[in-house]
């Protein structure tokens, strides 16, 4: 398999532990794969990039631009801030609720959801998750990551086995969080297969 | 066994793999984790340290390399400035263990002062340079960069970039590693002890062995040539595998990759420019490789048309991409670039500037200074670090940042130019062991008139929080005595030395304003843990109904965690760590709650 993955957010989301899990997935699967991070400063808050090559073709340590074949977006403005590195005929799954600038009370952005998703929706297929909404049931956002790992797994785009990603979640996640991350994953695949319908 | 791996984390293997018995460095990004791979690997009977600087890391690693024992050294690229004194001489002496020293470079710069290329360092040194694109090659690359520095007795440099630094692979790493055996230190003061005859001998001798180096390198595997053509691409680094990935589907180009810059595989390049009638170069920071083929397009007398960063074909600064690499090499074969996606309609982004964590001790002791000095005339000379931060609106608190430790002494040179100002130096506790020390010297000899505030956070929190002498942890995972900044001060002489919780803030203001009231060299040492190494006090809360909506604690601190809402201001208790200082600044006593919670 040769596949591109495109996972974005801002600090503190756990962008970074979903691209491990989908790493050691396509590699649990006999696949090679590489993977990249872009954290600029490391701070808090700031926009953190994920690239996930699986696949022995892939020689660039970044995916180059409009390659990747699904993205997960976990905020709607990095949507858009990485949109090009994703095909155009890629598929994004973008999660609606914004993360204003730690900045925002001092300095207003004006940033408006809606006008993220507007144009994401214009410009490639999208799945829309909202993460207040889907994670009510947990109390918070923790286990948003894996929910959105669930929503790809369900849309069928991922190429990778449910029971694969379910193991690999087992293995990184502490053993007293193992049952509520399980719970997270499956309520993102049935959210992910709805929307591919 | 089979790991997933961050290029750091394969040169770390691939040095263990190696036999290395001394790995010694200072953290600065991209460079940081290579130590720490290695402490979390077993690693019995090898020597490990984060040293005060990258000066004293390579001199322990010199007198290891000279018992004969392999040492490794990591440090990023400015960080060899620092050292750049004994690798110059070390140079000049040579080894008889193995001595690489790792040095990151950061183009872009992403989290850098500097966009310096390792690669001009091995030229001015004369010594040999690894250069590897991928971690893989990164792991397979350290053990010859081991090898080299044996079989010719001198340093080598290794010279990833934040890229191979931070990306991941898997790595086939051996079940186990042993350091390898050595002989010891054997005295010879011809040898090991530098005089102006020995550097004279050793010149010549070293610039003989480089011909040699120039030709064995000519025969090193990972410098490659592919295709053909009348037209080359030559690249090295990373920059190989975004044009690798340009060229994947063409043909007629042939693709040449130099893996050891310096010293330059000559007789590697003039085979496999048999039959190129042009040139480009594609290549990170300075323009190295471009130069040296020019040189020897010169001393060959070939007909051959040189491009890259010299005539503009390529940018002089930035970091290299795929993209990049492809518009440039369609511009050189004379192809379209796919027009990019017509983003007119894109929406304004917004910027997520860095900023100083909610809770942060450093905002509330740029706070106090500022409170203590308002309406006098005040420099405020900044430093490495976190705390650079301080420079961003409301706090506003950083005048100057140019080196490590050059807080505490670019404080003094202002106290000479401006009589009329109180000149203060900030600098953080990592930062003072590093190169901090011997501008307070220079200070209290020379007389100045200033205030030195160490924003004492007990670690290096900038570069991942690792320990350093304050902490009283070292790698080899031993708790020693904690050196004790206030006593270093009064050991220098320094008479003014107070220490204060910043989080305290009417105490720290006192503080700060008897300071400015005396003078001479005076200290202020701000002690408070960072927040990503201590337990959160609790959460603070504002009373709805006591709060005016002034939003004069957004205005005057600017902490991540005070959000101003629709008609209200509120906490988000997610992120605040019940700091207090938010309570110290409100009008009417609205904010509370933390530390009883
Ligand atoms: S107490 Fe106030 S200043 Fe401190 S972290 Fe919480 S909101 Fe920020
Ligand atoms: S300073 Fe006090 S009164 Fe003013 S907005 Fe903040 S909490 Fe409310």
């Amino acid at each position: 398999m040769n596949k591109d993955i495109i996972i974005c957010g801002v600090g503190g989301q756990g962008t970074v532990l979903a691209s491990k899990i989908l790493a050691a997935s396509a590699m649990q699967e006999g696949n090679t794969v590489h993977s990249a991070e872009t954290i600029g400063m490391a701070q808090r808050g700031g926009s953190v990039t994920s690239h996930v090559r699986i696949g022995g073709e892939a020689r660039s340590p970044l995916i180059p631009f409009y390659s990747a074949e699904i993205m997960l977006a976990f905020e709607p403005a990095e949507a858009v801030r990485n949109l090009k590195y994703l095909d155009k005929s890629g598929v994004a799954v973008v999660n609606t609720a914004p993360t204003k600038p730690v900045t925002e009370s001092l300095s207003p952005s004006g940033y408006e959801s809606a006008v993220m998703t507007e144009y994401l929706e214009k410009k490639r297929d999208c799945i829309f998750v909202n993460s207040r909404e889907i994670c009510k049931p947990f109390g918070s956002e923790k286990f948003f990551n894996i929910i959105m790992l669930g929503v790809a797994a369900g849309s069928e785009k991922l190429g990778i086995s449910k029971d694969t990603l379910l193991s690999q979640i087992k293995k990184r996640v502490p053993e007293k969080f193992v049952e509520a991350n399980i719970k997270a994953f499956t309520a993102g695949y049935e959210a992910g297969q709805n929307a591919g319908k | 066994m089979k790991e997933y791996v961050m290029g750091n984390g394969a040169i770390a293997l691939g040095a263990l793999a190696a036999g290395v018995n001394l790995v010694a460095g200072y953290p600065g990004t991209p460079s940081s984790e290579i130590i720490e791979t290695v402490s979390k690997y077993p690693h019995e009977g090898v020597h490990l340290e984060w040293s005060v600087n990258e000066k004293a890391a390579l001199e322990v690693a010199v007198a290891a390399a000279y018992s004969g024992a392999r040492a490794l050294v990591t440090m990023k690229q400015m960080g060899l400035n620092v050292a750049s004194d004994p690798l110059m001489s070390a140079a000049y002496v040579g080894v008889k263990g193995g001595l690489v020293i790792v040095s990151a470079d950061d183009p872009g710069p992403i989290s850098s002062q500097t966009e310096q290329d390792t690669r001009r360092y091995a030229d001015f040194c004369r010594i040999p340079v690894f250069d590897p694109s991928t971690p893989e090659e990164a792991f397979a690359m350290i053990g010859d960069a081991f090898d080299y520095s044996e079989k010719y007795h001198t340093p080598v440099l290794f010279r990833p970039t934040t890229r191979v630094c931070h990306a991941y692979a898997s790595i086939d790493v051996p079940d186990s590693f042993s350091p390898v055996k050595y002989e010891g230190f054997i005295k010879d003061s011809k040898k090991w002890v530098i005089f102006p005859r020995l550097s004279y001998i050793n010149h010549g001798k070293i610039e003989e062995r480089n011909k040699e180096i120039s030709d064995d390198f000519s025969a090193y595997e990972f410098n490659s040539v592919s295709g053909g053509g009348e037209k080359a691409v030559i690249t090295s680094g990373v920059s190989f595998s975004y044009v690798g990935e340009c060229l994947k589907n063409s043909s007629g180009v042939k693709l040449i990759r130099i893996a050891t810059a310096f010293p330059f595989p000559e007789k590697f390049l003039l085979d496999s420019l048999d039959g190129v009638k042009e040139i480009l170069c594609v290549e990170e920071l300075s323009p190295y490789i471009e130069e040296q083929v020019l040189r020897i397009a010169g001393k060959y007398h070939l007909d051959i048309k040189v491009s890259g960063k010299l005539d503009g074909s390529v940018p002089h600064n930035g970091e290299n991409s795929a993209e990049l690499s492809e518009t440039v090499i369609n511009a050189f074969l004379g192809k379209s670039s796919d027009t990019d996606e017509a983003d007119s309609d894109m929406p304004d982004l917004p910027v997520r500037p860095p900023v100083l964590c909610a809770g942060c001790p450093h905002r509330a002791s740029f706070y106090a200074v500022k409170q203590a000095v308002k309406g006098k005339k005040a420099f405020f000379c900044g430093d490495i670090g976190c705390y650079t931060l301080g420079n961003a609106m409301p706090l506003d608190m950083v005048d100057t940042c140019l080196c490590m430790g050059a807080g505490v002494t670019m404080a003094q040179g202002f106290s000479y130019t401006h009589d009329d100002a109180v000149c203060f130096g900030f600098i953080g506790d990592s930062t003072f062991f590093a190169s901090g020390m011997t501008g307070v010297v220079n200070a209290v000899y020379n007389e100045a008139d200033i205030i030195i505030c160490v924003l004492d956070n007990s670690t290096t929190a900038m570069t991942g929080n690792q320990p350093h002498p304050g902490t009283g942890l070292n790698m080899m995972g031993n708790f020693v005595d904690k050196v004790d900044i206030a006593k270093v001060f009064e050991g220098i002489g320094v008479k003014s030395v107070v220490t204060v919780d910043p989080l305290d803030h009417s105490r720290a203001v006192e503080a700060v304003k008897k300071a400015v009231d005396e003078s001479g060299v005076r200290a202020v040492i701000f002690k408070s843990p960072c927040i990503a190494v201590s337990k959160p006090q609790g959460k603070c809360l504002i009373d709805n109904e006591k709060c005016i909506k002034c939003k004069k604690c957004i205005r005057e601190i600017g902490c991540p965690a005070l959000v101003a809402a629709e008609n209200s201001v509120v906490i988000d208790s997610n992120l605040c760590t019940g700091c207090g200082l938010c309570g110290e600044i409100c009008p009417v006593g609205a904010i509370g709650g933390a530390k009883s919670e």
